[in-house]
Order: C-alpha cells, then structure tokens, then sequence
C-alpha cells in the first residue's frame, strides 16, 4: 500500500523563502536607509558650502560714503565650483530691492540676521538650492538691511547621490547575496536533519517496529516520540490482529472438527440410504465451510505478510520436498502418485512460510481435482527462472478465461462438483506477485492442467 | 586734452566698427547644404584654417565667419542667440556667464580633460599666455625685462623713453583686456602699481591685440603690456624686431573657447564643427598650428591657465566691476 | 495401535476415540497438559496426537519436554490455529506432522501410518496368523515368507477384516472404511479389492468367504 502522498509546500522551500524573503527586505531597507541618509548629508554639504560662500560675500559688505559697497569675493564663487560644473545665480538685495546679480532670484521670506534659510526651487530650467543670509548694516543715520540669495544646481549632488546610492545599492546586493547564501546553508542544514531521520525510517525493514533512539534534534523530539508511539500501537495492533485471526480460526475451527467427527462416525452407523445421503451431505458442507474458513484465513494472513515481505534465502526445492512428503499419504489414500524431479538445489529469496503455502494450495488443487489413479508431476527449476511447476491429469481449465480464475472464488467450469472455495489459485497468485513473480495457467495436451508458479 | 583726442583716433576705428563687422567671410559658399554662421573674436587668418579643413572634410557645409569684440559677441549672443551657430571668444568669462545664463548647447561624448571644457557645452581650444612684448631696439644695450617688477623699474629708470609709448588693452572695452587685468590684480598687488606707473607715463590704451602690435612693429610703441605673445608670433613680424615676454612671476594664460549657442539651427553640425576644432588643437602634431595648441596631457598647462569655473563671473559683477573700473581709471588715467 | 489422544474439547475427543475403536485401535485421552504428562510418562504409546490450545498451557511446551525427555514417540499435532508459523514451530520443535481441524479421519489414518513408517517401520501390533504376518503400519504382508507390498485400499481392507477375523462386514461398511464419505466409488469397488486380496492370500491359510447379502470374512481355515 502505497499512496502518493500530496505535499502542501515544502518545508525547505518555505523555510528558504522566508529567510531570503526577510534578508531582501532587509537589504532594501537598509538601502533606502543608507540612500535617505547620504541624501542628507550630500545636502548639508552643499548648504555648508552655499552658506560659506554667502557669509563670504556679506562679509565684504561695508557702507562707504553712505553707499553699500560689496566687494564680491573671487573665492566666494570659486568655492562654488563642482566637479559637475554646476551653475551659479546670486543676487543681492539692499533694503528688498535688487542692488546686482540676476532677476527673478526669488527672496524667502523666513530668514533673519541669526539664520540662513535654505530652499530648493526651479530657476531658468533647473532645480537649485538657494541660500538667503541677511546682515545689517549700520550706517552713521540710516540702517540697510542687506541679503544674499545665493543659488547653485545640484548636478554634482545628483552625481553624489547616484553614486551612493548605487553603492548602496551593491551593499544591499551584496548583504542580500549572502544572506541567500547563509539561508540556504542554514536551510539545507536544518533540513538535513529530517532528510537523516527519513533515511533512518526508510532504511528499517517492513517488520521493524523498534522505537527509534538516535538523538535528533529538540524540536523533531515530538515527532519521533509521536512516530514511536505510534509504531507502538501498529505493533500492538498486528500482533492484536495477528492473536484475533489466530483466535478467529481456532474458535471456527474446533466446533466444526467436533461436528465433522460426529458426522462420519454416525455416517458409518447408519443403514438407511437417505439417511447416509444426508450424513454425506453433512460431512461434505462441514467441510466445504471448513476449507473456506482456512483459506480465507490464510488468504488475510498471506496478505498481512506480502506487504511487509522479508525476504531470506532458502533452498526451494527442499521446501517442495518436504511438502511432497507431507502430502503423500493423502494422495494415497486417493490412489494418485506424486512425482517430484528437480535439480539439486534451488536457492532463492522470498519468504518461505508464503512460498510454502502458495505452493500447498497447489498441489492440493492437483489432489482435489487429479483423475482417480492418475500422476501428478511437479518440478522445480532454477533456469531461466525460478520456478515451480506442477502438472495433473485432470478436467483441465475450461476455455474460459485464465485471469479470472485467480480472481477470489471465481471456479472453473470444470470445477463444479468438487468442493472448494476457489481461493488457491488467488493465494498462489497473490505470493508470486508479492514476490515480483507469476502463475501461468496452461491446459496440457490429452487432458489435465499446469501451473506454473515463478519467482 | 591731447590724450583724450589720441584716444578718441585709437578708438574711433572700434566705435564705428562696432555697427559693422570687423571682419565677414563666407568659405565654400558654393555648397548646398547649411550654413554655419560663427561670430569670434579671433582674426580670420588665425581661424581660416580649422575652417577650411571643415569644409574640405563636409563639402555640403557653408561656414560664415563673423569677426567683432569679445564684449560684442556677449551683446549679439544675449540678443539674438538665434543668429548665431557657434560663439568663438578669447574671453573666458563672458563666455562662462552665458554658458552659465544658459545660452550654451549640452554637447555629449566630446572627450576633453575637465578642466579644459564647462558643463560640457564651453570648450577650451587653446593655451595663450598673456605676455609682455618689446620693441628690442628700444632696448639695445638694456636687459630686457623679464618679470613684472623689472618692468616696473625699467619703466622708472628712463621715463623718457617710454612716455607715451606703452601701450595696453583699454579694459573698458576690452572683454580679454578686462580678463588680464582682473585676474592680474587677483594674483599680485605688482599689477596696481605697474598699471599706475604705465598711468604716469601717459599709457596709450587700445581695444585690440592687433593694433597694440602693429604699432609696436612700426615703432610707435616700445612696450605692449598683456598682450596675447601668441598673436605677436603670428602675425609673422620679423623676430628681430620684437622680443616676446612671458612674465615669470606669475603667469595668466588664456584659453581660447567655444560653444554651440542653444538656440542654433543646426546643432549637429555645429556639434561636428567644435569636435574638430578641439580634436585639432589637441592632437595634431606640433608645427602646424597658428593658434597655440591646447596641450591637454600636460600638468603645467592645466596649473597656468586661468580656471574655467563660476568665479569667472566674480568680476562681471555690476557692483565689483564699476569698482575695478574706478580704480583703475584712477590709477591709468591721471590728469 | 496404541494412541494418546491430547485434546480440551471432549465432544471432539470422544468422536476421535469412538472411531478409533472402530479402527480397532487402543486410545487413552488427557484433556490437559498436565495428565498428558503423567500418562506419557506411564505408558507405552505409539503415536500421540497433541492439540495446541489447551486449558493449563501450549501443547508445543509438552512437546519441547516430551522430546528434551529423550522420548521418541512419534507426535501428530492437531491444531486449528491458522498461524502458519505455528505449523512450521511444531515441526521445528518435534512433531512429525500437524494435522488442521477439522480434518479427515481417512487422512488422519493415513497420516499416522505415513509418520510410523518413517519412524521405525515397527509397529507393536503384527498380525501373525495362518501362515501370513501382517503389518499394518508398513503395509507388508508376508505370505509363505514371501513379502507382498499391498496398496493403500487393499491394505487397509485387510486390517479391517484381519482385526475381527470370523467376523461378518457387510459391503455398506467396508467402504465406509475404506473410502472418504466424498469417494465417488461404488461399493462394487469393494468386490475389486476383495478379489485382490484373495489373490495375495492364496497361499495362505487364510481366506476371505462372501456371504451373500451379508458381506464377507475372513477365515482361518
């Protein structure tokens, strides 16, 4: 018995997953986190320089002869100028009118004498930072209030931005690629040690049922105590099953050994001819439902032990022998002869207490349906394979169909007035399969039957 | 009075020239396909010969070559971008003030060292150190000057040989004079003091590099002060007679630029133009060039030039420049 | 023969030894483990047929004594347990054959004959009369010193009417012994056999005599 079992994920897949799903959150994340910030300070750089040069040229302010008079600083544009040749526009403002430098340099209105404001507008086509720093000035009867609105495109900070951000980005790669990595070799590690339990349980044989004992780790520790427990009750309840058809058969069997005695022995007294018909007919029902009982019951034991088949070696034709000499006095008693030939000796795999039995319900089919006084010859080969064939002289198969008579109490035609359940042909089928072998059917030239039991 | 009046002569020439053109010429007029129209500041003969290998290579190109004052070509640029193809100019910070005020076109995938080109629309093509040029007869049996302050004792020494006859850019109307002038008295106070001797000594001001050589050639000069050496070479006056000076307390060498103006009508072929005139000057061999090369592998070069950055613009400033002005006239012109 | 029958359920053991007394044979019973023993001990049995469940145990343990005892008494199991291995165990363990129930009494007879041979081929019962020792285990009947191998039927015949000799068996009963209750043999099948035997025993002194609508007996003469 074997299903396929539907997975519904998979633990590695989903344990991976997680892990890489986590780190690539992570490693945006911290991209985002590095870029916002190296934004920041690629602006405060900018506007530390902007205001620089703003208190450079307030500073060159001075009133003379009444009249402002700003001697622009050569440095205060050259400290302006960027790797990326980014664009300069000032003006300066005396009393909020324009006293040089461009038009149209908008004016903030927030900024005082204490702090220089920063703002990022749209000038002539371009984004730019602007800077406003105000100074008064004092004259001897008037007051001026001066400011500066310097403006600078952020062609160099974009460059800057975009080449952090692009190692940023590679950080975060990086970061993410070793994570996939680590979480793959943490994934596969944890994995591993379900994939060595599995092994462990795969490699036991059908019959054993040992509790496992390795060490696993704590959190397989329920689930191979749960798998203990529950090979504990699998064995308890074969060898429970094992006890009930035991039971079952005895129980069957001993009232129907009492009546069958009975019957015969009363046969034997009895003088009237209905009457013995009647006794006949006893003895013959007891023991068709005795056959039936002890082939169903084989039948179910021989299924019980084809699907956990344990295979040894064993010498087939010893086997057979044994069985020959067992059946000999009831062939006898029917006036049929055995004959046996086979080579010296025939090992092979399987489990001999199947083989033995499949084999039995064959030869006692031969017995059953055999011509009075007749040869049954049975032989057992190792070449070209394992084989055991025994042939009678009997009605034959009938032309029906040969599958179906393996079927479970399906008869053949020519079986009618024998007693029999039907199912040796279905036990012998049954233990040549388990076994990766077959039944063959033939009807012989002249009269009878072969079949043909392989390995 | 007599000054004014020479002044006046001097610059009449550039006051009615400023209407027209200095100097217009039209090379492969014949062909079929655009014309490229490039205002400069450069003399046609100096310039002829990118132009003419130009059309040699691109037969279907007409290129209409328009000479005026660098301060012209800002004027025409800032008016009409439109008429223009390609502005050519020896002065670097007018020419960054409208690459910066957005008149330059973006050109991509022209390989030239940063320090040589800005934002990648203004092109540098040539390394010319201002220098300082003698009349060598003036000077027989004198050392030469070789550094600012030797000219400055030079100049004290014999006064009489050189009254009214020095001469230098007048910077009001000069854009390159203007340049040499600012970053002079950026790098040393020697250049006030030199510029009021030259004012005491009745300092003849010119508009153009060509008129201050020629009339050294002929005499009528002896000194000629932040003059471009380059166009003293080429102008192919005999080498006997001039001696040319790079003053080596501090050199100021100009750069030569070049952009596409945004608005022009042809931008691949302009783009196609400025590609060659840079490949020209960097690459082809020493010898054949009427205009320094730009020699762009060489550190020095890169240390001496005067640098293409936003700080150009310091001195454009309204404010700053009428009090360089002032200044300066102070120190030039003494009543 | 002398048998020990081992069995629990005393119906079943009384029709067992009801026909054996028939067969003529001697058949003492123990329904436990226990009188098994003292009777095994006691006498002198030819063969013991030995159930497997009974009250006070597992016949198999009587039998691993038996045997450890050093008896040699040839063992029959009767068992109804269908656990193949059982059948196997027994033998492993001593008994010459198992027997299920409910079985034939013709196969039982058989089976013990089968198992005596095998074992010493001696029997404590020899018919020895009018010139003719039979033995009914091996089946050789020896006429005038000379051994005459007899098969199944004809010798099984032969014990019925040489364990009651003058007496009368009708045809109705010979079959019954000799045939199972599902033989298709008519009784005139007997007549076949008789007339064999009095061939084997010509030169005896014995003789079989039909009775006419009686049956037959045989006679010393």
């Amino acid at each position: 018995m074997s299903e396929n079992l539907a997975p519904s994920g998979s633990l590695r897949n989903r344990l991976a997953l997680t892990l890489i799903g986590g780190a690539a959150i992570l490693a945006l994340l911290v991209f985002f986190i590095v870029r916002n910030y190296a934004a920041q300070v690629a602006q405060q750089s900018q506007d530390n320089i902007l205001n620089a040069s703003a208190t450079a040229i307030l500073d060159a302010a001075s009133i003379r002869d009444g009249e402002v008079q700003i001697d622009i600083p050569y440095a205060a544009f050259s400290m302006l100028s960027t790797p990326a040749d980014d664009r300069v526009f000032y003006a300066l403002y005396e009393n909020d009118e324009l006293l040089t430098g461009y038009e149209g340099l908008a004016t903030p209105q927030n900024s005082n004498d204490r702090q220089n404001s920063f703002q990022t507008i749209e000038f002539q086509d371009e984004f730019v930072r602007t800077v406003a720093a105000t100074r008064t000035l004092i004259g001897a009867d008037k007051r001026i209030h001066l400011q500066v609105v310097l403006a600078q495109t952020q062609s160099a900070l974009s460059q800057t931005l975009a080449q952090i951000s692009s190692n940023a980005a590679m950080l975060g790669l990086g970061f993410f690629g070793l994570a996939a990595v680590l979480s793959f070799l943490a994934t596969t590690s944890t994995i591993g040690q379900l994939k060595r339990l599995t092994t462990s349980v795969t490699r036991r044989g059908p019959q054993d049922l040992r509790p496992f004992e390795k060490p696993v780790p704590t959190e397989m520790l329920p689930l191979v105590s749960s798998l203990n427990s529950l090979m504990a009750r699998l064995e308890t309840s074969l060898a429970q099953s094992e006890d009930f058809i035991a039971e079952a058969a005895h129980r069957v069997r001993t009232p129907l050994a009492t009546v069958r005695s009975y019957a015969e022995a009363t046969l034997h007294r009895v003088e009237k001819e209905e009457n013995r018909d009647a006794m006949r007919a006893m003895v013959r029902a007891i023991d068709e439902s005795s056959r039936a009982a002890g082939q169903l019951l084989d039948h179910a034991m021989i299924t019980f032990r084809a699907d956990r088949l344990e295979k040894q070696d064993f010498d087939l034709r010893e086997l057979v022998e044994d069985l020959v000499t067992r059946l000999t006095p009831v062939a006898e008693m029917k006036h049929l002869e055995i004959r046996l030939t086979s080579e010296e000796a025939v090992f092979c795999a399987g489990d001999p207490i199947l083989v033995q039995n499949a084999v039995r319900n064959l030869i006692d089919n031969a017995l059953k349906y055999s011509n009075p006084e007749s040869l049954i010859e049975i032989s057992v080969t190792s070449q070209p394979g394992v084989k055991v064939e025994i042939c009678d002289r009997g009605p034959g198969f009938g032309g029906g169909n040969f599958d179906t008579l393996t079927n479970r109490f399906e008869r053949g035609k020519n079986a009618d007035k024998t007693i029999g359940s039907g199912l040796g042909l279905t036990i012998a089928k049954d233990v040549a399969l388990a076994h990766g072998g077959g039944l063959t059917l033939t009807n012989r030239k002249g009269g009878g039957s072969c079949v043909i039991f392989s390995l | 009075m007599r000054y004014l009046f020479a002044l006046t002569i001097l610059l009449w020439p550039c006051a009615s020239l400023a209407q027209d053109w200095e100097d217009r010429q039209v090379f492969n007029a014949n062909a079929s396909g655009t014309v490229l129209r490039v205002i400069s500041s450069t003399d046609t003969a100096l310039f002829a010969p990118f132009i003419e290998d130009f059309v040699a290579a691109n037969k279907d190109i007409t290129v209409e070559y328009l000479v005026t004052s660098t301060a012209d070509i800002d004027r025409q640029i800032r008016a009409k971008p439109g008429d223009f193809d390609i502005a050519v100019s020896s002065a670097m910070d007018l020419q960054l003030k409208l690459t910066n005020d957005g008149f330059a076109l973006r050109l991509e995938d022209v390989s030239h060292p940063s320090w040589a080109q800005w934002r990648q629309s203004l092109f540098a093509f040539t390394a010319e150190p201002a220098a300082i040029v003698f009349n060598r007869a003036a000077f027989t049996g004198h050392s030469i000057p070789r550094t600012r302050q030797e000219l400055i004792e030079a100049l004290r020494a014999r006064p009489e040989v050189f009254r009214g006859r020095i001469g230098t850019y007048d910077v009001r109307k000069s854009g390159l004079g203007y340049l040499f002038a600012t970053q002079d008295a950026r790098a040393s106070e020697t250049f006030w003091r030199l510029t009021e001797v030259m004012g005491a000594l009745d300092v003849r001001l010119y508009c153009c590099s060509g008129d201050m050589i020629d009339d050294l050639a002929n005499g009528t000069l002896v000194v000629a002060y932040n003059v471009l050496g380059s166009y003293a070479a080429a102008r192919g006056q005999s080498q006997n007679a001039l001696e040319i000076v790079l003053p080596s307390d501090f050199p100021t060498t100009m750069m030569r630029t070049a952009f596409v103006s945004r608005r022009s009508s042809n931008p691949a072929v302009a783009e196609a133009f400025i590609r060659h005139l840079v490949t020209s000057q960097s690459v082809a061999p020493k010898g054949t060039h009427l205009l320094p090369p730009l020699d762009t592998l060489n550190d020095n070069v890169e240390s001496a030039a005067i640098a293409l950055e936003p700080a150009l613009m310091t001195f454009l400033d309204k404010l700053k420049r009428k009090k360089f002005l002032t200044e300066w006239e102070n120190a030039v012109i003494q009543k | 023969m002398k048998f020990l029958l081992v069995e629990d359920n005393h119906d079943l053991a009384t029709a067992i030894c009801s026909r054996m007394h028939q067969d003529g044979h001697v058949i003492d019973h123990a329904a436990n483990l226990e009188d098994a023993r003292a009777f095994a001990q006691t006498g002198e049995y030819d063969l013991i047929l030995l159930d497997i469940m009974l009250p006070d145990g597992d016949g198999r343990t009587f039998l691993k004594q038996h045997r450890a005892g050093k008896l040699d008494t040839p063992v029959i199991v009767l068992t109804a347990r269908s656990q193949v291995s059982d059948r196997i165990g027994s033998l492993d363990l001593g008994a010459d054959d198992y027997v299920t129930k409910p079985f034939d009494h013709a196969e039982l007879d058989a089976r013990c004959r089968a198992v005596l041979r095998r074992k010493s081929g001696k029997s404590t019962t020899i018919f020895e009369l009018g010139g003719v020792t039979f033995d009914p285990v091996s089946g050789h009947l020896t006429v005038q010193n000379e051994v005459l191998n007899l098969r199944n039927r004809e010798l099984r015949l032969l014990e019925v009417l040489i364990n009651a000799p003058g007496q009368i068996f009708s045809k109705q009963k010979l079959a019954d012994r000799l045939f199972s209750y599902d033989d298709d043999q008519s009784e005139n099948a007997i007549e076949v056999y008789i007339g064999r035997l009095r061939k084997h025993l010509d030169t005896s002194d014995l003789s079989i005599t039909t009775l006419r609508g009686l049956g037959y007996r045989l006679d010393h003469v």
